[in-house]
């Protein structure tokens, strides 16, 4: 099978064209094509992580050569740490399509359901694979509309208040990258990823590339809701049907937030020490505040959605650790361990997140609500909810058979390595924190006998919502594996050097 | 430079009205003069003064254009922002029909 970087995106944009037209018509049609075409983007990603690449994989849309040392064509990369986004993008994605086949019965239009989840993916595999600016804030665009539609598919009054906020942060933040690829235009006159790196090298901070810099952070942080940021993202992820809430929670935040953040800022733009510490303090924030506005949650949903811009709060902090030790050309190792600890931490936090919002799901397809006060001993009649919501719980809190600990240690080994303590010290705290709240969630929903009201609604849970779940809840503990030298050098470390090689993003793809 | 200056302060009129007013309606305009301010600003990078437009033909020597790329990205991004000002519209639509108000002070069922 060769290696087709543009079939990332053709098949599911294919899939959500022909899911409204043929579904109109073929029973049960959407549901199958989104299946296999999820299942086949997984196997296709896995599958070059087995037989290997020759990395950078670049595809020129149109076969436009590049004249005179100028890209001209739009290019596509399919390198190491997109290699590492899409894999995580996909699996979450095939997981939440199969979880929706049995939970979205209850929802009419169902093609719409599952073209605008195909379009979704498209649009967020384009921003992983692009390597063109432009072309990156299109497909950005792609995957929000089709997302702001979908946390509104609900069409009652709170999904539609959280779209229109969603919506109207979500549109600025994308004013303002459109305003900062004008600006980056204005500055290289060019576009492609790789030629402004090579061009940005030679030329020194001015004051236009600073307030581009502070305009793309913003615009980015606002789409991953890091803590000044964050205000959309309670409402909306709580607002969406929960395999929807599972993708946006799980991968929307990461492949348009902090994968585009930490493409731009590692490989585009020469690092300076101000936009490495500001990372760094933005990550601490979402980390510390994050959780603590998520203690006095008691809708379920709104208490995981909290958690999330806490977790991003670790992936954010270990790569800015590592932007900053690059700075300061300090120890590389420390520098690709702390980065590897944020990666790691990505995908883990894809999967144990996404697990707990379909478990919320399932919660709320059983009793109808999703208050905790109103729930309760639900531990005997949904043992497979429990038992999955148990494990994810412990994966997030970070206790050791599970992966979220590993990624956590990573993390603060780099941290206390790069002599932060401080930032150590409050991982550690936040940690704490976190396993206190969740285990908040598993008494209330699960035992609590004596105050139970709940009566069940459904008799038993589909087969494929439980089928998501026991596999995500297995993938939780194998991830660990990945800490492990042999599994880290197939999945982790070609990501890593991508971005610790900073300079050499530009020479792989335009050559010298 | 006054006039990028200007666009920019177009930007900011528009974040204005997105922020502080209450109706929903004025909202989804103010984001539109957001909107064009960034387009209006694409347009303006790619002009060149006494430019032609990029035609190509044969009879003429050294001719000066103004550049065609800004111009393509102008039309792309007026065709996203056609379908984000859509939706935004149809979601305010429906949040009228539910609520019966376009006041966004009144449309407040999540909170915390």
């Amino acid at each position: 099978m060769e290696l087709i970087p543009a079939l990332y995106i053709i098949i599911p944009l294919l899939g959500a064209f022909l899911i409204p037209i043929i579904g109109h018509f073929v029973k049960g049609f959407q549901k199958t094509i989104s299946v296999i075409i999820t299942l086949f983007l997984v196997f296709y990603s896995v599958w070059f992580y087995i037989v290997g690449y020759e990395a950078p994989a670049v595809t020129k849309v149109g076969g436009w050569e590049a004249v005179n040392g100028v890209p001209i064509a739009i290019y596509l990369i399919y390198d190491g740490l997109s290699a590492f986004i899409i894999l995580t993008v996909n699996l979450i994605a095939f997981l939440s399509t199969v979880y929706a086949m049995g939970y979205i019965k209850r929802f009419t239009a169902e093609n719409n359901f599952y073209a605008l989840l195909c379009l979704m993916i498209a649009g967020m595999n384009g921003v992983v694979l692009s390597g063109d600016i432009f072309n990156m804030y299109v497909f950005l665009e792609i995957a929000v509309i089709a997302s702001y539609a979908l946390v509104a598919f609900g069409t009652e009054k709170r999904e539609l208040e959280a779209s229109f906020k969603y919506q109207v942060l979500g549109g600025i933040a994308s004013l303002l990258i459109l305003f900062a690829v004008g600006l980056l235009y204005w500055q290289t006159q060019t576009l492609n990823l790789a030629d402004i790196s090579a061009i940005l090298q030679y030329q020194d901070q001015s004051p236009a590339l600073i307030f581009t810099e502070v305009l793309l952070i913003v615009g980015f942080g606002l789409k991953e809701a890091m803590i000044p940021f964050h205000a959309w993202l309670p409402d909306a992820h709580s607002s969406a049907p929960s395999p929807i809430s599972a993708m946006l929670s799980g991968v929307l935040i990461k492949a348009v937030g902090v994968y585009a953040l930490i493409r731009l800022f590692f490989n585009i733009f020469t690092i300076t020490y101000e936009v490495s510490l500001l990372i760094v303090v933005l990550g601490t924030l979402s980390m510390v505040i994050g959780v603590l506005l998520a203690i006095s949650q008691w809708d379920l949903k709104r208490l995981l959605a909290y958690h999330s811009i806490s977790q991003m709060g670790y992936v954010v902090i270990g790569v800015g650790i590592g932007m900053m030790i690059i700075f300061e050309d300090g120890n590389r190792t420390v520098a690709a361990l702390s980065i590897a600890g944020g990666l790691f931490h990505l995908i883990n936090h894809a999967v144990f997140k996404g697990l707990l919002f379909l478990d919320a799901g399932a919660i709320e397809y059983m009793s109808g609500t999703r208050n905790l006060k109103e729930l309760g001993g639900l531990s005997q009649k949904m043992p497979v909810t429990s038992s999955t919501s148990l494990g994810a719980s412990l994966a997030i809190s970070g206790i050791p058979p599970f992966n979220g600990f590993f990624s956590k240690l990573l993390i603060i080994i780099a941290a206390v390595r790069a002599e932060f303590y401080l930032l150590a010290a409050l991982a550690v705290f936040v940690n704490f924190v976190t396993l206190g709240s969740f285990m908040k969630f598993i008494r209330y929903a699960f035992f609590n006998m004596k105050e139970s009201k709940v009566s069940l609604k459904a008799k038993k849970l589909p087969f494929s919502m439980k089928f998501s779940m026991i596999t995500m809840v297995i993938l939780c503990v194998l991830m660990s594996l990945m800490v492990f030298p042999f599994f880290r050098d197939i999945l982790l470390n070609p990501a890593v050097d991508v971005l610790i090689n900073t300079g050499e993003y530009a020479t792989k793809i335009i050559g010298s | 430079m006054t006039v990028y200056v200007m666009c920019f302060i177009l930007f900011l009129v528009g974040l204005y009205g997105v922020l502080t007013r209450r109706n929903l309606i004025k909202i989804v305009i103010g984001f539109s003069i957001m909107e064009f301010s960034c387009f209006l600003f694409l347009a303006m990078i790619g002009y060149i003064e006494n430019g032609l437009a990029p035609i190509l033909k044969e009879e003429m020597e050294n001719p000066v254009y103004v550049d065609p790329l800004p111009q393509a990205m102008v039309l792309t991004a007026i065709v996203i922002g056609l379908a984000t000002t859509a939706m935004l519209l149809a979601i305010a639509i429906r949040i009228y029909k539910k609520y019966g108000t376009f006041d966004i002070r009144k449309v407040n069922e999540l909170k915390g």
